[in-house]
């Protein structure tokens, strides 16, 4: 496509955890440990992984609500992870987000004019108050809601129109890029097909960027350019829609991919089911992370952390077996995953 | 299918009294599960199938609840019953998994005081025979290094873990029916194809008749042997699962199908819009006289605002209540 409009180089955010009667017990929770992407102008990325694996963290460090511990994060040329509070009010503007409970993130004792206009005003981005009308007309439209429901209060809305009520508020900002923690998750199927269709059909009009944060891979699927999956903290695979969801370079995609159960009864699938849970990351395990999950680990994986090494054009996997061609070409890993072994 | 159900509802009407009015949240609802089936019931939250399920086990207080209609179980009607008698049903021929295992496990008692509770109870089992028993189940349901896990409690447990003591609790008294409310909703996916699996498998050991409750389309195509489709208290649609995801024929079915997006889209190139099912569940508040779906339905006509469509038999048992559904000729 074009433009890079986001860029995340070596992203980390560790958390010191208190214990014990006077402050630390010195664990660390590396909640997100080194991740490094993009986001072009206009072009969804979505972020998967289980709960758990530090989704939400990286989008609560690149809202700069955690200061990272390490890291860059690029905005549009500008490196913003360094800045002071102060200097990057105005930016803020740029990045904005929707958060997953529609119940929760709407201020229960503003109209829904308010909570719209709030961002304008900040921002200073109505002329007058005439201007600022036209501004709030204009949202409600945008987002599918009647115009005069800017009157009314947030628990008069249905949990569909409470979330056309947090785009709203993300898009007054005029923004370049909006993360989605979740914003689909807490809604019922027919609506959450609606929300669905309004952030595809805004992101096409206003060439906005969404990085948008999901378990739901079916969803996701439907919807994003590309794919980055996490497992405890770190990418484990990235790559374009296609390549990851037809061909997954990394065991863990495999796995996440064939449990999504499909609407359809006795359809025929070879299911990879993982034994066990996610390991906590206070201690993960040493080499590969999910080598203890992970139905093809070997000593290498035990010992020696996997590189995100390329794979295809743009596809990008961190997985040792990816090292080891066999016959055809093909690498030794996705000969096992074409031919069904488990 | 000959010989009579495990349970039968018939005609089950719940109403709660609420402050601005009558609160329509099942009206009208038949069905039922023969023994060692999987039933499940799909709809969208304020459907109605918590209530129902709800109103089986008769958790819902009364008032503000009143429930009319029948719930025979094994032939008893346990709307009948008093809570004496009822307490001797509950966890030991009907049990229930709720979606959150956090919540629905006590936090102060081991794990191992859990699942014994009901075999106490209900078997007369002595203390160190109930805790023999509840390794016994934690085995079964796949947990490992059951020994220590008993004596454990819930916070020590992951989300799936606590999950499967859930499970084990549920099954300890070998119920005939057993209740599972949205069990897999609030677990990872690699945890719910664990314990999906393990539901399934345990149900061809254990035998017990199913009641699967949940708005997942993916989990009912893997786990149902018939589903009943809700809507705003209703049932819409009933359906051997592959008659109905083959050939749905209510136009709400239709819509939660083609709004469910599939994996393996990718394979098909571009991106396409999800089909929406427009507008919004209508409140229960007011009376509906017509068809409850008619303010969304695509294919709304008069008669469907002033008449609600009787469920009818539409193929080989499948009911749907659609003035329009397509009937074949078969249908007897």
């Amino acid at each position: 496509m074009s433009e890079t409009l986001l860029e995340v180089n070596d992203l980390k955010k560790h958390f010191t955890l208190g214990g014990g009667l006077f402050g630390r017990s010195g664990k660390v929770l590396k909640a997100v440990d080194g991740l490094s992407f993009t986001v072009d102008r206009g072009e969804t990325l979505s972020l998967v992984g289980e709960s758990g694996c530090g989704k939400s963290t990286v989008a609560k460090a690149l809202m700069r609500l955690y200061r990272p511990t390490a890291g860059q994060v690029v905005l549009g040329g500008t490196r913003i992870d360094e800045m002071s509070d102060g200097a990057l009010r105005p930016l803020r503007r740029r990045i904005q987000m929707v958060f997953q409970d529609p119940f929760s993130s709407l201020n229960p004792r503003m109209r829904v004019r308010a909570i719209l206009a709030e961002p304008i005003r900040n921002f200073g981005l109505a002329r007058n108050r005439a201007d600022l009308d036209t501004r709030l007309a204009a949202l409600m439209e945008r987002v599918g809601l009647p115009r005069d429901a800017l009157g009314r209060y947030p628990h008069e809305f249905s949990g569909g129109q409470r979330q056309r009520i947090g785009i709203a508020r993300a898009l007054a900002a005029e923004p370049d890029l909006i993360i989605c923690d979740e914003a689909v998750s807490a809604l019922d199927v027919s609506v959450k097909a609606q929300i669905v269709n309004l952030l595809c059909d805004l992101q096409k009009d206003l060439n906005l960027a969404l990085l948008f944060i999901s378990h739901d891979l079916a969803i996701v699927e439907h919807m994003t350019h590309r794919v980055a999956v996490m497992y405890l903290g770190k990418i484990v695979e990235i790559g374009p829609r296609r390549d990851l969801f037809l061909a997954p370079k990394h065991p863990y995609t495999q796995a996440l991919l064939s449990a999504v159960p499909v609407p359809e009864p006795g359809a025929a699938r070879t299911r990879i089911v993982l034994k066990g849970d996610v390991p906590s990351p206070i201690a993960p395990p040493s080499g590969c992370r999910f080598h203890t999950r992970c139905p093809h680990a070997f000593d290498r994986c035990r010992t020696e952390i996997p590189a995100l090494d390329p794979v295809g054009r743009g596809h990008f996997a961190a997985c040792h077996l990816n090292d080891i061609p066999s016959e055809n070409g093909r690498s030794h890993l996705s000969s096992m995953a074409l031919m069904g072994v488990q | 299918m000959t010989q009579a159900p495990l349970l039968s509802i018939e005609n089950l009407q719940v109403h709660f009294r609420t402050p601005e009015g009558v609160n329509r949240a099942v009206d009208g609802v038949s069905f039922s599960i023969g023994a060692g089936e999987t039933l499940a019931i799909v709809g969208e939250s304020g459907c109605g199938k918590s209530v129902t399920s709800m109103s089986i086990l008769r958790l819902l207080p009364e008032p503000p609840a009143a429930i009319a209609g029948a719930i025979r179980f094994q032939g008893t009607n346990l709307l009948d019953l008093s809570d004496k008698q009822m307490r001797k049903i509950r966890g030991n021929d009907i049990s229930v998994i709720f979606q959150e295992p956090m919540t629905s496990l006590n936090p102060v008692l081991t794990v191992g005081r859990q699942i014994g509770e009901t075999l106490r109870l209900h078997q007369g089992l002595s203390r160190s025979q109930a805790e023999e028993r509840a390794v016994e189940m934690l085995t079964l349901v796949g947990i490992p290094e059951p020994r220590r896990r008993v004596r454990e409690y819930p916070h020590q447990l992951s989300g799936g873990m606590r999950q499967r003591v859930m499970i084990a609790i549920a099954l300890a008294c070998s119920p005939n029916l057993l209740i599972a409310d949205e069990p897999t909703t609030a677990l990872d996916v690699t945890i719910q194809a664990q314990i999906l699996d393990l539901m399934r498998d345990l149900k061809r050991r254990v035998g017990a008749a199913i009641m699967l409750i949940t708005h997942d389309l993916g989990v009912v195509a893997e786990v149902a042997d018939r589903v009943v489709v809700m809507y705003a208290g209703r049932k819409v649609e009933e359906a051997a699962v592959a008659d109905l995801f083959r050939n749905p024929r209510h136009p709400y079915t239709k819509g939660l199908m083609g709004a469910v997006p599939r994996l393996g889209a990718a394979a098909h190139g571009e991106m396409t819009r999800l089909a929406e099912i427009p507008g919004m569940v209508p409140s229960l508040k007011t009376r509906i006289d017509g068809c409850v779906f008619a303010g969304r339905c695509p294919q709304v006509t008069e008669l469907c605002r002033t008449q609600a469509p009787a469920l009818e038999r539409k193929g080989p048992a499948h009911l749907a209540a659609c003035h329009y559904a397509l009937k074949d000729a078969l249908a007897a």
